[in-house]
């Protein structure tokens, strides 16, 4: 099977629709396929990261815990536009802190957050061969 | 890689135009679709920012122009398709990018 | 060219449907294959059996019924998003202990590994939703 650059596109807030959890659930079954993956968190997508989200009153599930087990998932690339972050107050301190454990590296634990630029995420954006949005 | 980006959203409602015009490559082609048409109209802030977008080539589904009514109100510049053309755009380019 | 496609929204609600319809159908006229069209969201209900739109208006449903059998078209429908909205064939009605099964022909259900194969076997993926 060839392998190719999938990247998961996320620009809607959870909880106000179900996006951003379907979204998550194809990015766990695609991990099987060993295929290049990434996620990039863009707009209102930045939402789905922030920590301390406790969803018992509205009654749906808290799937936020989801986000840290895709290290090992080797779903290591999860790249955040600065932009959108400052457009919203936010900081990365903000967000849940995301890790992977490099085997290559005696299992070093390494961050998957990448923050970038609108105009670095732009250019990783048109190397990618696969584009999921949702 | 040139990609061919779709925008399905009114300028106005959403900012999916937006995010689509600051996030494409100069190379690429943005396709407005559906509610995206009205980006293509002329008078609008939209048609200022898709004449100052350089290196991006801007195009309209003809079929959702029609159906809203503005075939009279397209802004220069901007190449109008059909279906076929949709298909041609995305087999010409080396991925799709649907803002959504 | 092997295109594949992905709905994420239901019949009527949003154009999205309509528009991934009328790409497939240009696709296939142009001569290139349709690899997948791959149902999530709430783009499974384009799958129901049970609609009875207006007459002077188009049945979703239906005309990707046409479309499948006229092409040989592979339609399938997220197991997890139909589990969630209830969209049954005979087959997962009987194992979940329901009464009832309400999917259209033409459509399949399967998982969402569908989807990621479609995105490796096809050389384009068109993704229409909202």
């Amino acid at each position: 099977m060839s392998v190719k650059k999938f990247m998961y596109i996320n620009r809607k807030a959870p909880y106000g629709t179900v996006y951003a959890l379907e979204s998550l659930e194809v990015v766990l079954i695609g991990a099987a396929f060993d295929q290049d993956v990434s996620l990039a968190f863009i707009g209102d997508g930045v939402y789905q990261l922030t920590k301390g989200q406790n969803t018992e009153a509205i009654g749906q599930k808290n799937f936020s815990p989801t986000y840290s087990a895709l290290g090992d998932y080797d779903v290591n690339k999860i790249y955040v536009e600065k932009e959108s972050l400052e457009e919203r107050g936010l900081t990365l301190d903000d967000l849940q802190h995301l890790v992977w454990e490099d085997e290559d590296d005696d299992w070093a634990e390494k961050d998957s957050i990448r923050l970038v630029s609108r105009a670095e995420l732009a250019d990783v954006i048109a190397d990618q061969d696969i584009l999921l949005n949702f | 890689m040139a990609l061919l980006h779709t925008v399905n959203k009114s300028p106005f409602e959403s900012k999916c135009f937006d995010t689509c015009i600051g996030l494409a490559k100069e190379g690429s082609t943005v396709l407005l679709i559906e509610d995206g048409v009205y980006a293509a109209t002329t008078g609008t802030s939209a048609a200022d920012k898709i004449k100052n977008a350089s290196g991006i080539s801007f195009a309209v589904l003809g079929p959702d122009l029609q159906a809203r009514g503005l075939e009279g109100k397209l802004a220069d510049g901007i190449k109008v398709v059909d279906y076929e053309g949709f298909v041609t755009l995305a087999a010409e380019h080396d991925s799709v990018q649907s803002w959504l | 060219m092997k295109f594949s496609i992905q709905i994420n929204e239901g019949p009527y609600q949003h154009q999205a449907s309509d528009t991934a319809y009328q790409f497939a159908k240009a696709a296939i006229a142009a001569g290139h294959e349709i690899f997948r069209v791959f149902f999530y969201h709430d783009g499974v209900n384009n799958a129901t059996r049970l609609a009875v739109p207006p007459q002077d208006d188009r049945n979703i449903s239906a005309q990707w019924t046409a479309l499948a059998k006229e092409n040989d078209l592979d339609m399938v429908v997220c197991i997890a998003a139909e589990q969630r909205r209830g969209l049954m064939d005979a087959d997962e009605a009987k194992r979940q202990g329901l009464d009832a099964d309400n999917i259209a022909e033409g459509f399949r259900i399967s998982g969402l590994g569908q989807l990621i194969e479609a995105g490796i076997e096809s050389d384009r993926l068109v993704v229409f939703g909202d």
